[in-house]
């Protein structure tokens, strides 16, 4: 296992992060504030409790997810698309680093950043609402491993991606959507039996009703599947980055 | 011991188009080995495979006795690349992009290994430059940083004077004589053949996806070089006389200059005989040189010759 590779990448990359920090903290420190002004204060003000948690504290988790997925996501497809935009990607490919080596060093990269995001936006929701944590293992479970399992995404979305608008097209139409329509800022049994119903092949579905278990001890689906979808999604986003280095698909010709 | 060994290389492309058609190479430890060869010879391709970047369809490749694909963590340690296009990521600054060079390859940061490297690029002033403030000479001698900076035993060098000035060429050259004095295998890809002339101790030409010749420099030139004498006549000659007809000789810049070419590697040069006529004839000679093809001849009418046989 060549270690001092992986070390090489990771740092690079998050060195990346650090020359914008600013920005970095900043933004997600903004539109967090902002969700909670308009959803909070605003439309919360109307809706009195959700399942007995106040509507400003019920879509603390979904806020976090949505937040930490789009980051995540985002990350780790600039990460590996950039060096294959200006071309430094041979250096990775004619390094002594395998795909395992390679995935550590930039998905795990992208996972701090999105983790650090996620702590921001967590501390940001302080500011607003109280809130108290009902199991903070699994909290800390969910978040590092809806940072991972996303950047893995990320990742492979990077690999595929062929120019600037097909790197922010998933995310976009597909991830933003499920993000929006899987609970986030409001629970699935508030919708009609037939959309519960739809709702459920959303699998962001199960993440936040998962991460929202861990904060107040309720969820829309069984803890169990929650955890047993994210840890389906990641096995599923691995095989797909293994299978890519395989074959070398977008990468070596 | 070969340092490159390369056998029966075969690259065919999703698209049907062959780059390689069983390619052998061998190449020595510490020696320089030019490939020639014109667009889409399939230089790039070759140097690709052997760098990790190119998956090949056939044959095999070892470095430093190990395979390419069934050991490459140990072959990759060995190779240095220095790509032909300028990949360098604009907002790194010089230092901290060759550490990760370094880093990328498993070894140990080596700060002084780190400064000997740039000062020998004469980068070290511009240490903490970023690589979108520096020329493009400055860039490419970043590029040579980075595959230098794992200490590699063999460097390819794919068209490293491309778009370069005459000047900064000439220092690249230095560069790759100072590399190989230190033991480095260095093998160039180039376009110029002047670039092979002057550093290579072998040159391979390569076209259409096979290697057409690979042959120590002088005794390729030797070999395949034609020879020219050329004769500055005193007063202008209107045509040939008899006695010097049907030897091919010809007559330049209005009847001043009579050419004979000849090959010289033949047992007979025929100049002793055509000197001997001319004094015969009493025309009388004011100077005489001779002149070897270049590389560049040699090269252009190999790859005409094998295109006519295709």
């Amino acid at each position: 296992m060549n270690l001092r590779g992986v070390w090489a990448i990771y740092r690079y990359e998050m060195s990346r992060f650090f020359r914008t920090l600013m920005q970095s903290f900043l933004s997600p420190v903004i539109s967090t504030s902002l969700y909670f002004v308009v959803f909070g204060a605003a439309i919360g003000s109307r809706i009195d409790e959700v399942e007995g948690v106040s509507y400003g504290a019920f879509i603390v988790p979904g806020l976090v997810m949505l937040s930490v997925i789009t980051q995540a996501i985002s990350n780790a497809s600039f990460g590996i698309y950039f060096p294959k935009f200006i071309g430094t990607i041979y250096e990775l490919l004619s390094a002594p680093v395998n795909f395992l080596e390679i995935v550590l060093g930039y998905v795990g990269a992208a996972a701090t950043k999105a983790l650090f995001i996620g702590a921001v936006i967590l501390a940001t929701a302080t500011l607003f609402v109280d809130l108290h944590i009902a199991h903070p293992l699994a909290m800390v479970v969910f978040l590092l491993l809806t940072c991972i399992s996303f950047s893995l995404l990320g990742f492979i979305i990077g690999i595929w991606a062929g120019n600037f608008e097909q790197l922010q097209l998933v995310p976009l139409l597909v991830v933003t959507p499920l993000i929006f329509l899987g609970g986030s800022f409001y629970s699935i049994s508030m919708l009609p039996p037939i959309w519960q119903t739809i709702t459920l092949f959303n699998p962001v579905v199960y993440l936040i009703s998962g991460f929202r278990w861990a904060f107040f001890g309720m969820a829309d689906v069984p803890i169990g599947l929650s955890l047993l979808a994210i840890a389906a999604f990641t096995g599923l986003c691995l095989a797909v980055i293994w299978w890519i280095f395989r074959t070398g698909w977008r990468l070596r010709s | 011991m070969a340092m490159v060994e390369v056998a029966q290389l075969a690259k065919k492309y999703d698209g049907g188009f062959e780059a390689l058609k069983g390619v052998d190479l061998s190449i020595a430890e510490g020696e320089i080995l030019a490939l020639l060869g014109p667009n889409g010879a399939g230089k790039t391709t070759l140097i690709s495979i052997i760098c990790g970047l190119v998956t090949p369809t056939g044959g095999q490749v070892r470095v430093g006795g190990h395979d390419i694909l069934a050991d490459y963590r140990s072959t990759r340690r060995l190779i240095g690349l220095v790509p032909q296009e300028i990949n360098l990521e604009p907002f790194e600054k010089v230092l901290n992009t060759v550490r990760f060079s370094r880093g990328l390859f498993g070894l140990k940061r080596d700060d002084a290994l780190i400064e000997d490297v740039l000062r020998r690029l004469s980068l070290w002033d511009k240490r903490d430059t970023p690589i979108r403030a520096l020329s493009g000479g400055m860039k490419r001698r970043v590029l040579i940083a980075k595959a230098l900076a794992h200490e590699p035993k063999v460097l390819f060098l794919d068209e490293p004077t491309a778009g370069v000035d005459v000047e900064l060429r000439r220092d690249m050259w230095e560069i790759v004589a100072g590399l190989k004095a230190q033991g480095t295998t260095i093998i160039l890809t180039t376009h110029y053949i002047e670039e092979a002339e002057a550093i290579a101790d072998r040159i391979g030409v390569i076209n259409r996806g096979r290697i057409l010749l690979v042959e120590d420099k002088h005794s390729l030139m030797t070999r395949m070089g034609r020879k020219e004498l050329r004769v500055l006549l005193d007063s202008p000659l209107e045509t040939l006389p008899a006695a010097l007809e049907g030897r091919g000789l010809e007559l330049l810049d209005d009847g001043r200059l009579l050419v004979h070419s000849y090959d010289s590697t033949a047992e007979r040069s025929g100049i002793a005989r055509l000197m001997a006529d001319l004094a015969a004839e009493g025309i009388a000679v004011r100077d005489v040189a001779t002149r070897q093809s270049s590389l560049e001849e040699i090269f252009v009418s190999m790859v005409h010759n094998e295109e006519d046989e295709a």
